[in-house]
């Protein structure tokens, strides 16, 4: 018997991962959740059918939308997390002991309560004391909030489903407003590679550079995206993402990471040429 | 009455033709859009294919005896009328059906200035006397609101030979009139009312919402089904009362109306009639739920006036339709078509529109939690971002019309065209408004003053989309020699 996985990387082109069997599947008041397991990559998530992590390439993922930002900011205490309910981001957050609050704000409660019970890979440490879990819009949750936050890291799934309005400008604006004078935002920004997803990227770059200062835009390679081939982009009020890295001070930390080095993370801003181009031309 | 409001008469017949896979030797001549590739792929097969021509099986709309007639008689019930029509040239068709069906020329009707073009297009149509009531204004937010009772009462003591009195039933930004007390007045004297329910539809199906005109025993109504109802652009509803004759009405109806009636929007009608007859009342619960949701989050912005029942005045303010986000934006120093301008540039969110003083944002049976973030979000950003003194905003206002002549006889009347400037004091012979909301500054036949001219520059200057001259620009008028 063959059951595969496959996901509609484009109109005309699929991506498809044979599957052992499935753990969960279940439809939330958002959408519906699934969870595979594979020879290939482990036990996976999708939301509406939308692979979200593999745990054997999550890794690459969430230790680079956590540990570049930082490694750049002096001292980050106070952090937002919107989305990131299968506990990715915050596992790599707790491990910094400097950190005293971690604010993870995600809409869909059964994606968190699936993560912890099928997926302990990364839902391990949203039992920290100092994660708190709210269970609201991202948008309407930072609206009312002021100059709180030293990081916001956004780590949403992809606009069409309940995170569409965690793409818009009014989003990025209020992010701004919620972070303090000297605060950066990561975000979670598609894939340059294949028009559809090129188009959305365009939009965020955009819909950035119109609210921050500083707007960079670093890569990653994750296996089971499309095109694997992914974006992250770095708003900042103050700090430049790479001359302000304190690689040293970083290092001091010694925390192992099996994808993140600090040479890894000043060469991550450097782009292919058609990417620079397409971001220039929203700029 | 036979059938229940789970069938829908010309959709199931439109499905049953389908299938019967009719060869057409008749129009339209797109031929299920096999003659029309781009169309066909643009708007779908099947959307091309149901575009066809009235036939035995699917009825006639300038003369309904089967499916169409069987769709009227279920709108009429599930809206409590006596005779129902199904409209395709939009609620201004209805609205002006409507007036013609009770005014001939000379005819008085009483009606309140801030009623859409439609209205007094009919007038012009028609020939009929407009007697307004100036409706009360709430000088805070610049709006006009309904008419008082009493004021209805002395117009029509001072023109005891009116014919009919015309309510807006509620105003684009939701104020409702007292409905029933003024059909009262006017039956008492022989009056008809007549209700412009554009803004009204979902009045006829959800809970603690205004009394909707036929339930009141208004005598006609014309219902935008398309606004809150659901159905397609264009398509709405004419509603008349036992008093009225629909053999008339029908007449009247096919002196303007198409005889190619489009089954799109006639099948659109009768799906969404069933939709409101069955579940209008929980989904309306849930529009109204998001609207208080909505008004809350704007208002604790601060800043914005979301503003709801608390307005209710027992008079000219007799009720208000909480469906309606209608939101007071001077206070943050920017007028509401600036604010209506930067949702949609800068934030891509389109609204219904924006005035000298407010925006009104429409929401329905589609709209998602989600996209009431948006817009609450958008609006904190737009305060955050381009708040700025209100000195220099000039406040909307009602400007009392001076009626000279009918607008019939302005409007076929010898005229010239002067620039906009040396035109007070003269009889203008045309339209001036902002559209949306499509309430005229001046409507053919009414003295422009000094004042008028000020708010008409105003709004031309901050971005009002205005309409109704001949000249585009609003240049020049057209004024009675």
């Amino acid at each position: 018997m063959e059951l595969w996985f496959s996901e509609r990387h484009t109109q005309n082109v699929k991506f498809s991962i044979r599957v052992e069997r499935q753990l969960y599947s279940g439809q939330s008041e958002f959408q519906r959740i699934d969870v595979f397991d594979s020879r290939e990559f482990g036990r996976f998530l999708t939301l509406d059918g939308y692979l979200m992590l593999t745990e054997k390439d999550e890794f690459i993922y969430h230790e680079m939308m956590t540990h570049v930002p930082m490694a750049v900011h002096p001292d980050p205490r106070k952090i937002l997390v919107i989305g990131g309910g299968d506990g990715g981001v915050i596992r790599e957050l707790t491990r910094y002991e400097k950190i005293e609050r971690i604010d993870m704000v995600e809409i869909d409660p059964l994606v968190v309560e699936v993560s912890k019970k099928y997926l302990p890979q990364t839902a391990c440490r949203l039992e920290d004391p100092r994660v708190h879990i709210y269970y609201e819009d991202g948008l309407r949750f930072i609206r009312s909030v002021h100059e709180e936050y030293d990081l916001i890291i956004v780590d949403c799934s992809d606009p069409g489903g309940p995170g569409e309005g965690l793409f818009t400008k009014e989003f990025y604006g209020s992010c701004y407003k919620a972070l303090k004078d000297d605060g950066i935002m990561v975000n979670q920004h598609e894939s340059p590679f294949y028009e559809e997803d090129a188009m959305t990227m365009q939009r965020v770059h955009k819909r950035i550079v119109g609210s921050f200062p500083i707007s960079r835009v670093y890569q990653v390679h994750v296996p089971t995206f499309p095109a694997g081939h992914w974006l992250f982009g770095f708003a900042s009020k103050k700090y430049h993402p790479v001359r302000d890295l304190d690689a040293v001070k970083w290092n001091m930390f010694g925390l192992s990471t099996r994808y993140y080095t600090t040479q890894l993370h000043a060469g991550a801003f450097a782009l292919p040429y058609y990417v620079e181009e397409m971001l220039k031309h929203v700029e | 009455m036979s059938l229940s409001q789970e069938r829908a008469p010309v959709y199931e017949a439109l499905e049953e033709f389908r299938r019967m896979r009719v060869v057409p030797f008749d129009v339209p001549g797109h031929k299920r859009g096999r003659g029309n590739k781009e169309l066909r792929e643009f708007l779908g097969e099947k959307c091309v294919s149901l575009d066809v021509n009235s036939m035995k099986p699917l009825d006639n709309l300038c003369h309904p005896v089967s499916v169409i007639r069987e769709a009227e008689e279920l709108a009429a019930e599930a809206f409590g009328a006596s005779h129902a029509f199904l409209m395709v040239g939009g609620t201004t068709s209805a609205v002006q059906s409507m007036v013609l069906t009770a005014c001939k020329r000379g005819d008085k009707i009483i009606l309140p200035r801030n009623v859409h073009r439609s209205v007094i297009n009919a007038l012009v149509l028609c020939g009929a006397v407009p007697v307004y009531v100036n409706p009360d204004v709430d000088h805070q937010l610049g709006i006009a609101l309904g008419m008082k009772v009493s004021q209805v009462e002395q117009a029509i003591k001072e023109n005891p030979d009116a014919v009919a009195v015309l309510v807006n039933n509620p105003t684009y930004y939701g104020i409702c009139s007292d409905i029933k007390s003024i059909i009262a007045l006017a039956h008492a004297h022989g009056m008809m009312v007549l209700a412009d329910e554009a803004h009204g539809t979902h009045f006829y199906f959800g809970d603690n919402l205004p009394a909707a005109a036929m339930k009141a025993g208004a005598d006609m109504a014309a219902v935008s089904m398309h606004k809150s109802g659901g159905s397609l652009t264009q398509s709405s509803l004419l509603l008349t009362g036992p008093e009225v004759n629909p053999g008339y009405v029908s007449q009247i109806i096919n002196l303007t109306q198409t005889t190619s009636g489009s089954y799109l929007l006639l099948s659109s009608l009768d799906i969404s009639r069933r939709n409101l007859a069955l579940h209008g009342r929980e989904t309306f619960c849930q529009v109204v739920e998001l609207a208080e949701y909505a008004r809350a989050e704007i208002n604790a912005i601060g800043g914005y006036y979301a503003y709801s029942r608390e307005l209710v005045n027992g008079d000219s303010i007799y009720d208000f339709d909480v469906t309606k986000l209608s939101v007071y934006t001077l206070e943050i120093g920017l007028a509401g078509i600036e604010v209506y301008d930067l949702l949609r540039d800068e934030y891509d969110i389109q609204i219904e529109f924006g005035d000298i003083g407010n925006i009104l944002a429409y929401l329905s049976i589609g709209d998602r939690r989600q996209d009431i973030e948006r817009l609450a979000s958008a609006l904190a950003e737009i305060k955050r971002l381009y708040q700025k003194s209100r000195n220099g905003m000039m406040s909307q206002e009602y400007i009392s019309p001076q009626v000279v002549v009918t607008p019939q006889d302005a409007f076929y009347a010898r005229k010239e065209s002067l620039p906009l400037k040396e035109t007070a004091g003269r009889v203008c012979s045309e339209f001036v408004m902002c559209y949306p909301p499509g309430i005229p500054i001046l409507a053919p036949g009414e003295r422009i003053t000094d004042k008028i001219l000020d708010y008409i520059v105003y709004a031309r200057e901050k971005g009002c989309s205005m309409t109704g001259p001949e000249d585009e620009k609003i240049e020049a008028l057209n004024v009675l020699l």
